[in-house]
């Protein structure tokens, strides 16, 4: 049998022409490369709708259901606000959250972003912040629903209670959007981003409910509730430094 | 500065090795065509060409510097097996939106160029879910070329092309060599690629069995390599 002969010396064709000089690359700004990841992705999901219809008819489904099967008095609804919205919140991201990085699957998508010049915390931020726009319209939808529902007038302390859905909202965006991005290519990705996200959550949540709770019944936030507040804001601080440090890890392999 | 450069690579999934010692260079204004049956580590390769994939072992370098550099990403247009569009975007916004990304200056401006260059300018603004297979990998050639690359990666280009779509893909290809650009391409369409190749590299089970350059012998009886230096035939009854 012949050996097969393998010549490793530079490939050099006498007549190929000069070197094309290399082009001086453009100046790419962080931000302008995550701003168009995010009109990306919230102009495919405006036309497409699959994660926000699937996500608006959960929540609302499981608001109206609570509502009916419970038919809780004025104490009971100020026990249970917090954490019914804030449970409905979860499940309801978790539905956007799982089309964050599947949607790139689709005609290898992925791999064209990650071979664009942009870094992957542009990348992961974009999507975040798409996530985070999505979620917040959910929600938004969701608490006048849940004022009618359960007959709360949730508008009177609306600022900070927009700041702390605000706050639990983009600790449950960048921690599930990493996730995403680990579990896009396991076959049962929907079942392993809610099991893996929502352990990691507990803090964030639990913050959430606490701070929800009061300010959807029209109440103030009290002074012992500020240590809610900072934990809530530390979370998002870590988790957001930790996802924008290793998410180019994550991503190739 | 030499735009491609492979050094002892190797590549694993698990224990199997599907890349072994990969060695080679390609010169600026070369189209290496990197051929070998389904399985030998073409695509393995040019992901890894790509900054899509890191090497267990060795090195590569484009334009002399790692490829995952965010710089080179500049430099290197790829085309995969995936087309790397949005369905639910347009033809123009899918470009704009890469044109965007490479940070160029003018995102629409280019966007319309390679439109028109690659005979879409007219369904411009058509979703690309609503386009046939053939536009699709036009509009995917004109994604790749778009911001000017030095280093073309392309893995089956001619798949789902029709002769004019491939007569179209060639002259782009030439003309890219002919700027001094480099091509690097895998394909099983034997013909197409001898036919633009200068240089030709064989894979065979992740093994680098031939580099060189292109000669007649290969153009004349594409089967020729193959019989040369690939795999020997499975003998069937």
């Amino acid at each position: 049998m012949a050996v097969p002969a393998v010549r490793r010396a530079p490939i050099r064709d006498g007549m190929s022409p000069p070197a094309k000089p290399p082009m001086k690359p453009p100046r790419l700004s962080f931000f302008r490369q995550t701003f168009t990841v995010a009109w990306k992705d919230l102009r495919s999901e405006l036309r497409t709708k699959e994660a926000l219809n699937a996500s608006f008819a959960f929540a609302l489904v499981i608001l109206l259901l609570f509502s009916i099967a419970f038919e809780p008095t004025e104490d009971e609804t100020r026990q249970i606000s917090g954490g019914l919205l804030w449970l409905v919140f979860a499940f309801a991201g978790a539905l956007i959250l799982n089309r964050s990085f599947a949607r790139e699957l689709a005609n290898d998508c992925l791999d064209a972003l990650i071979a664009a010049p942009m870094s992957g915390a542009a990348l992961f931020l974009g999507k975040t912040l798409a996530n985070f726009v999505l979620l917040s319209a959910v929600e938004f939808v969701c608490l006048p629903v849940f004022g009618v529902l359960y007959n709360v007038r949730w508008t009177q302390q609306f600022w900070p209670l927009a700041g702390v859905i605000a706050l639990g909202t983009w600790g449950l965006t960048v921690v599930g959007t990493v996730f995403s991005a680990l579990t896009v290519n396991l076959r049962l990705r929907e079942l392993m981003l809610p099991m893996l996200v929502y352990p990691i959550l507990i803090p964030c949540l639990l913050a959430a409910m606490q701070l929800t709770a009061p300010l959807v019944m029209g109440e103030p936030l009290t002074a012992e509730l500020a240590q809610w507040i900072r934990l809530l804001v530390v979370f998002d601080v870590i988790f957001s430094a930790l996802a924008l440090a290793l998410i180019e890890s994550v991503m190739v392999r | 500065m030499t735009p491609v450069e492979i050094a002892g690579v190797w590549k694993f999934y698990g224990d199997f090795p599907a890349l072994r010692d990969i060695s080679f260079n390609v010169e600026p204004g070369a189209t290496m065509a990197l051929l070998g049956r389904n399985g030998a580590g073409k695509t393995t390769l040019l992901r890894m060409l790509a900054g899509l994939s890191r090497p267990g072992r060795g090195t590569i370098r484009i334009c002399g510097t790692d490829a995952r550099d965010r710089a080179t990403r500049h430099s290197i247009g790829i085309l995969g097996h995936g087309i790397s569009l949005y369905e639910e975007l347009s033809a123009l916004e899918n470009l704009r939106l890469f044109a965007r990304l490479y940070g160029l200056e003018d995102p629409d401006g280019a966007a319309s160029e390679w439109l028109e260059r690659t005979g879409l300018e007219k369904v411009r603004d058509g979703l690309v879910r609503e386009f046939s297979r053939g536009m699709r990998q036009r509009l995917a050639v004109a994604r790749a070329f778009l911001h000017s690359p030095s280093v073309l990666l392309l893995d089956e280009p001619f798949t789902a092309l029709d002769d004019r779509a491939i007569a179209l893909l060639q002259s782009l290809l030439r003309d890219a060599t002919a700027e001094g650009r480099t091509v690097v391409l895998s394909t099983h369409q034997l013909r197409e690629a001898l036919d633009l190749a200068t240089h030709v590299a064989l894979l065979v089970r992740g093994r680098l069995a031939y580099t060189g350059k292109r000669t007649g012998e290969m153009l004349e009886d594409t089967g020729w390599l193959y019989r040369q230096y690939g795999e020997p035939q499975s003998v069937t009854a």
